[in-house]
């Protein structure tokens, strides 16, 4: 799964759901891939504003991956004058775009339970006393 | 100028929403002049400010799936004489601007078929707009169209129109594509290309777009709505449709089709705990809800009493820690799933994002009854029906309002009514069957019959 996918995800049981400490969940043992995809500036465009910020850095700082910018980028900073991507778009699409988990766990940060990950997919079922 | 939209004489109910769908998501205004169920032959006019109508008919019809060809419309009328008067009235000032370019005429019959000697002496009766440019079989600079449209086993057409192709839909090459025969993986309950595709298009799948599918099964929608530009990702409960066997997954489906680069992943979820945030971040929600027939419609839980603490193994450790433990789950009613799906999109549909959900239906056509699931917060877009013979499967589509016009009494008596229903169900426990939470179900392997017969039959 793609590293944007961690922006959307938090712990599946109902009591940690919306608490803060649940999100972003947090990468363990992870195996991490970089498969080069097409640059889609509309996509990021259209998704910085609804992306948690703070869930990023936190996720990318856990992975041992390049810092992010402090603040969430402005949309005027994803093209150059000449309208071609900027280096800060093509650094957001390496990082949400072209790199994923391909195994480990995913823990979250209040019940402690750990999600794996295997084959790039994650497995969010719950034995039936957390449901 | 008005337009003539070619359909293809299926999947009827579906035609318009598909049209009105592509038009507002290409910010595109028009109106529907003529339409019938029972031709393939409708009649638009755009009406918005741009005087630029060509490339307007052209942006509509590329990426539609149930048209054809959409075609300038130079003339229509019952008969001849009075389609020959229209032809003349209409356009009479456009024709030398025609004269020295190819060209080409075809005959589009509807319900009827003609000789090749009464075609060139049709073709022939069009002389007066005296077009002197080479006659090109392949790739003429004009082409057009006489369309006859009779009713079944009438002699003569009753309604005739005469229009120039202005632009061709992909549908033939998106189908040859998508289609399942040739794909990668594919599972029972893989939804056709054809309806995949048009649901991605009443979605408004589109580049830069995020679309989610929660039974994503083995991709067929996240594929068509990748198709169209949007990115995707998907979960399924049981991960085994995810994940494939060796080669075959829906990750080598994307890759087959080259849009590998618009799959997020996908991941193993049940959507009545769904690790999804509660935040709007989709543009899209498409899906199709196992119906408990062939698929089993199942979530997290157990009814066991047993099963509700942790479960320790003889060697002490605890089941769900294990490498390989499987959840158990446990039966859902089919009428609160489709109402978990209406809630989830209402709180992850970004404004204006639009859900596609399918649902069964026991009897077909008109005469079916059921009632339309509905969430305060989202509005009722279309409702498109698949006729099987003896049930029917309704594409309901939805667009997320804006918060302001979602009515808060509204939206709080819904909570307050879902809260009790949950509730009610908890409650003390009851043997539940498959049938007993699905009336759907239950009626598909009665084989529908008649309640009526079947009193008279007792």
């Amino acid at each position: 799964m793609k590293l944007l996918t961690l922006n959307f995800l938090t712990c599946a049981r109902k009591t940690c759901k919306s608490l803060p400490a649940a999100f972003p969940l947090h990468p363990r043992e992870a195996e991490l891939e970089q498969v080069e995809t097409d640059m889609n500036a509309a996509l990021i465009k259209n998704i910085l504003p609804r992306l948690e910020w703070d869930a990023m850095k936190t996720v990318t700082t856990e992975l041992g991956l390049p810092n992010l910018p402090a603040e969430t980028p402005a949309p005027e900073d994803l093209a150059t004058a000449d309208g071609e991507p900027s280096q800060t778009l093509k650094d957001l699409h390496v990082l949400l775009m072209d790199t994923a988990v391909v195994s480990g766990k995913l823990v979250c940060g209040n019940c402690g339970h750990e999600y794996a990950v295997k084959e790039g997919i994650a497995n969010f079922l719950l034995p039936s006393h957390m449901v | 100028m008005d337009y003539l939209i070619r359909f293809v004489q299926m999947h009827e109910s579906f035609r318009q929403a598909e049209t009105d769908a592509i038009a507002d998501l290409e910010g595109l205004q028009m109106q529907w002049l003529h339409y019938s169920a029972d031709a393939p032959f409708a009649i638009i006019r755009f009406t918005g400010p741009t005087g630029e109508t060509t490339s307007a008919a052209r942006t509509l019809i590329a990426r539609s799936i149930l048209a054809t060809s959409i075609h300038e419309l130079w003339g229509t009328g019952p008969d001849y004489p009075t389609l020959h008067t229209s032809i003349r009235a209409l356009t009479s000032a456009q024709w030398p601007a025609y004269q020295h370019t190819s060209f080409r005429f075809t005959i589009d019959s509807y319900h009827s078929s003609r000789p090749l000697a009464s075609q060139h002496t049709l073709i022939e009766s069009f002389a007066y707009m005296s077009f002197t440019g080479p006659i090109a079989m392949r790739n003429p600079a004009n082409h057009f169209t006489v369309f006859e449209e009779s009713r079944l086993d009438a002699p003569t057409p009753h309604r005739l129109y005469f229009g120039r192709l202005v632009g061709a839909s992909g549908r033939k090459q998106a189908l040859v594509k998508y289609n399942l025969k040739k794909r990668t993986y594919i599972a029972t309950t893989s939804m056709d290309a054809e309806l995949s595709l048009v649901t991605a298009n009443l979605a408004q799948a589109a580049a830069g777009k995020l679309i989610y599918d929660p039974f994503m099964g083995t991709g067929s929608f996240p594929l068509a709505c990748a198709h169209f530009g949007a990115t995707v990702f998907g979960s399924d409960l049981d991960g085994r449709s995810i994940r494939g066997q060796g080669a075959r997954s829906v990750k080598a489906n994307f890759e087959q089709y080259a849009t590998a680069s618009n799959y997020l992943g996908g991941f193993v979820a049940d959507l009545t705990n769904t690790p999804l945030r509660h935040t709007r971040t989709l543009d899209g929600i498409i899906c199709d809800p196992p119906y408990g027939v062939r698929e089993g419609l199942k979530v997290l839980g157990s009814t066991r009493v047993a099963l509700k603490e942790v479960v320790y193994l003889s060697d002490g450790t605890p089941a769900h820690l294990g490498a390989n433990y499987i959840p158990p789950k446990k039966g859902y009613r089919f009428e609160r799933m489709l109402d978990d799906v209406l809630s989830f999109a209402a709180e992850g549909l970004v404004e204006g994002g639009r859900l596609c959900m399918w649902m069964p239906v026991a009897g077909a056509g008109e005469e079916a009854e059921y009632e339309i699931p509905r969430h305060p917060a989202l509005r009722l877009v279309s409702e498109c029906t698949q006729d099987f013979n003896k049930w029917s499967r309704r594409l309901l589509t939805y667009a997320r309002c804006a918060d302001g016009e979602v009515d808060a009494d509204a939206l709080l008596a819904y909570r307050a009514r879902r809260s009790v229903l949950s509730e009610a169900e908890i409650g003390p426990e009851v043997k539940t069957t498959a049938n007993n939470l699905n009336a759907f179900r239950k009626r598909y392997f009665e084989g529908f019959r008649e309640r009526s017969a079947e009193s008279r039959c007792d």
